[in-house]
Formats: C-alpha cells, structure tokens, sequence
C-alpha cells in the first residue's frame, strides 16, 4: 500500500535525477568542446575530410529534394493564384519560400538523417570497441578528435549546401514556370524580386548555421552515450535522428519568432 | 618508480566491483593479474591511465596520483604508459601505419619520414611488416592484437598495460603474443602489467601473478608458488574447477 502511494514519487524523483544528468552530460560536452577548440593542433587537420563528409558529399541529396520542392511550389502557386493574383507571383512565392523556409529547413532534415545518423553511429561505435578510450590513452582529447572538426564542418557546411540548395529550388521552379505554366523569364525575375530583402538570405544562413551546430552536437552526444554494443548504436543513431529533426523544427520557429 | 594502488574502490550504481584492492608493480617486472570474468581486472587497468577515478584509494604512476592530475599532467603521464586493448581498438578509419603513428603525431616533434621509419620498426618487433596500408577490416583476430601492441609501443613508453591480450586467440597465436610480451621486457625493458584468465599465457610471461578476487587481492606470488598454493579459490581458478570449493569444503566438514 505504502509502495502504491509513493509510486508517483519515486517516478517523479527518477525521472528528475535523469533528466538532471542528461542537463549535466550535455553541458560537459559543450564546455569540453569549446575547450578542445585551443587543440588545433588535433582538430586542424582532420577538418578539411569533415568538410568533404558532410559537407560535399551532402550535395546530392540536398539538391535531389530541392528540385522537387522547386517544381511543386511553382505549380502548387499557379494553382492557387490563377484567375486571381497575376501568374508572376508564382516567382514571389518560389522565391520567397525557398530562401526563407524549405530550403534550409528540408534542406536541414535532409541533413539530419544522413550526418546525425552518421557522426552519431560512428563515434557510437568507437565507443563500444574501446576506440575512444584508445584515443585517450594516447594523450588525444576526445572532443578535440572527434567533436570539434565535426561541429565546425557542420557549422560552415549546412550554411553552403543550404545556399546550393535554394539556388537549384529556385532554378528548378523557373524552369517549371517557363515549361508547364507558359510564363516568361522576365515575368518569373519580377516576382523573384519583388519582395526580396538581403536580409532574407541572412535568415537563410543564420538557421542552417543553427541547424548544422544542432546535428552535428546532437550525433556526437548519443555517439559519446552509446552502451550495450550494436543494438546501443542502432539506438543512438536514432534517437540522433529524431531529436536533431525536432530540434530543426523548434529552432525554426524560434528564429521566425527572434527575427520575423 | 612503480606503478601503485592503494586500497582501490570503485562501483558503478548497487555493484561494488573493486573493493580495497592493492597492488605494486615492481619496476622491469612484468606482472599478470588473474582473474574471473566481471572481476573488475579491466576496471583496475583503466585506473592507472586515468579513464577511471577511484571512489576510494589512490594509484600511483612514478610517485604521480593519476586520480589528482591536471588534464595536461594526465596526458604526459600517459604518454609513458601504453595500453593494449582486449580487442585492439584499432581506429577502423586508419590504415595499420597511420593507427600506429597516431601517438606520434600527438607526442609531436617528428619529421613525416621520421614516424614513418618508427613505424616500420614498430611493425617489425610485432612481424607485421608490409601490413602498412591495411585497414583493421583487413586484418585477421591476431594480427590486430599485434597492431595494437605496436601502437602501444610507438611512442617508447616506460609502461605497458595488456588487457587480456590472449583472449579469443588460437593456441598457436596465443603463443605468439606470449612471446611478443616476453621479447618487450627483454629488447625494450618495458614493466608490464598484464590481466589475463588464461593460466597457461600468465605462467609463461609473468615474473609475479596477483589474483583479484571480490574486489580485493587474494593472492601474489610467483608462477611456482600460485602452482603450490592450498588458497582453495585460487585452485579452483587454476585448475578450472568450479567443483573444487565444494568438494574441499565437504572434506573440510568429514574430516571436523
């Protein structure tokens, strides 16, 4: 009877005492890795490979969903505005939308599934074959090897495919217009540059940049918390997925709220 | 200058697994723990290079309490120390060399070719010549295990720390690594410490054998006295007879 009537207690107090720890475990990480940031001796020249991994290699799947995204939006637009609202907003709406939501934000969950499920199976898995504690024994700093070059390549990387990605949704949509919806070059250009602000770009890179510090942090922590062999990496990897693609979407709300 | 622990304990959550084990590794010795499996041997290793703190107890490394060391103290004593893993470890993502000159590269101070040349010698203590540009995927159960001994020894440290380096080998392979421990102390003069389940690796290596048992140390003597021992835990381990404590036992209560 006792143990009914505490039982409440006893889950609130777990569940408090983990969470603290997970609050604890994600505050070493990022103070750990700010500091490993004066190992450039470590981190520097396993950069340039982080670059290409991430970054270079992302290219095609961003660009994959970024033409789709461009030709819907283009005939999702005529759609909408035909008999109402001149075709040449068509360019507005393409525009408009890819710089400032679907191109980072597709762009980002893209991003999500392929680097967090992949910095975070990978570090997951040195973890359980001792491949990390091997680094530490050999005077390397963990995060100075393993974290720093990911982040930063994230952090310079989401920004530049996300930039690609736009351009092709934009191009993708001016081709539609011109093929299927018999609008002209110069009547899509007036409506890509109607309502566009240089601040829009910047609003661009700033939530990439924010998303591809969230992924790549987010991977190496489940990577770093890995127990229990391959089924603990399999579950890493997603718990990486789903919480950098929830993280995505609540930064993209919050940087619409901050600076909208 | 030793290696040293003090009156260790350790838990992690209800489980005690170390409790007031002590131990001194005499210098240019090599030394074998033995030891149940979950007995808390590796646990005990990882203390002396710091990937573990003691909850009680300290473990000195040449007079230096690694448990109170600074992050940049803890990374030199380290570099003294080589560790060679129960699955070697080895970084999938690098070749045998670039695995091997890896400890190089952080010691610093090394032309591209001068790591290069180390490596080779490396590779040549452990006969793994030619295996340079190999990839761990590539390499057979025993051939990583000489990999990592290799790294363990690139960068000439005064230590070597082997987890269970025979476990998971054929007899014939076993032999070899046995023999690769002995030719380290001979040619290098490396102190070894070597955790083992394997009786017939700890007699052919060891100079002393410990046993850890429930925590603590239950024995230290050389081969010939753990082979002469009336200890009935230590005799039922090396003998590999779990029967043996009840039979002893009943003999104990017929013969009252």
């Amino acid at each position: 009877m006792t143990t009914r009537l505490l039982a409440p207690f006893t889950w609130l107090g777990s569940h408090g005492l983990s969470m603290t720890q997970g609050l604890g475990n994600w505050g070493s990480l990022i103070t750990d890795t700010v500091r490993a940031l004066r190992h450039v001796d470590v981190w520097g020249r396993l950069l340039l490979p982080q670059l290409a991994r991430i970054g270079v290699d992302s290219i095609p799947i961003a660009l994959f969903i970024a033409t789709f995204t461009g030709i819907v939006l283009a005939l999702q637009a005529s759609y909408t505005f035909t008999g109402a609202i001149p075709l040449y907003f068509v360019g507005v709406l393409v525009g408009k939308t890819m710089i400032m939501e679907l191109g980072p934000v597709l762009t980002g969950l893209a991003l999500a599934g392929r680097i967090g499920a992949n910095v975070a199976a990978e570090i997951g898995s040195m973890k359980v074959t001792e491949q990390i504690d091997a680094l530490e024994t050999l005077a390397y700093p963990p995060n100075a090897y393993l974290v720093v070059p990911r982040v930063l390549a994230g952090v310079i990387m989401f920004p530049a495919v996300t930039i690609l990605a736009i351009g092709m949704g934009i191009t993708s949509g001016w081709v539609t217009s011109l093929q299927l919806l018999d609008m002209s070059t110069p009547q899509f250009v007036r409506g890509l540059t109607l309502f566009f602000f240089p601040f829009d770009v910047w609003f661009a890179i700033i939530k990439a940049t924010s998303f591809g510090l969230v992924v790549t942090l987010v991977g190496c922590f489940y990577g770093f918390h890995t127990t229990g062999g391959a089924e603990g990496v399999g579950r890493s990897t997603t718990k990486a997925v789903v919480v950098s693609s929830m993280l995505i979407l609540v930064l993209d709300a919050f940087w619409a709220v901050l600076l909208l | 200058m030793t290696i040293q622990l003090d009156d260790l304990h350790k838990s992690f959550g209800q489980k005690h697994v170390l409790r007031g084990f002590s131990l001194e590794v005499r210098d240019g010795e090599t030394l074998t723990v033995l030891g149940p499996s979950g007995s808390g041997k590796s646990v005990m290793l990882k203390h002396i290079v710091g990937l573990l703190t003691p909850d009680r107890g300290q473990v000195l490394v040449d007079g230096q309490n690694v448990g109170e060391l600074e992050m940049n103290d803890l990374y030199d004593l380290r570099r003294k120390v080589g560790y060679v893993f129960q699955l070697a470890a080895l970084f999938d993502s690098l070749s045998v060399a670039d695995n091997v000159g890896l400890g190089l590269h952080r010691v610093g101070g090394f032309r591209e070719d001068q790591i290069r040349e180390r490596v080779r010698e490396c590779l040549h203590l452990v006969d793994l010549e030619g295996f340079e540009d190999r990839f761990p995927a590539e390499l057979s159960g025993g051939q990583k295990k000489r990999a990592g001994l290799a790294r363990a020894i690139a960068t000439k440290p005064k230590y070597l720390l082997y987890d269970e380096p025979t476990t998971g080998l054929d007899p014939l392979t076993k032999a070899v690594i046995d023999q690769l421990i002995l030719k380290m102390r001979q040619e290098l003069g490396v102190t070894g410490l070597v955790i083992t389940h394997d009786m017939e690796s700890a007699y052919r290596v060891s100079d002393r054998i410990a046993m850890l048992y429930e925590g603590r140390r239950r024995f230290l003597g050389t081969p010939d006295e753990i082979r002469g021992t009336e200890d009935p835990v230590v005799r039922a381990f090396i003998e590999g007879d779990p029967q043996y404590l009840e039979r002893r036992e009943t003999t104990v209560e017929e013969a009252s």
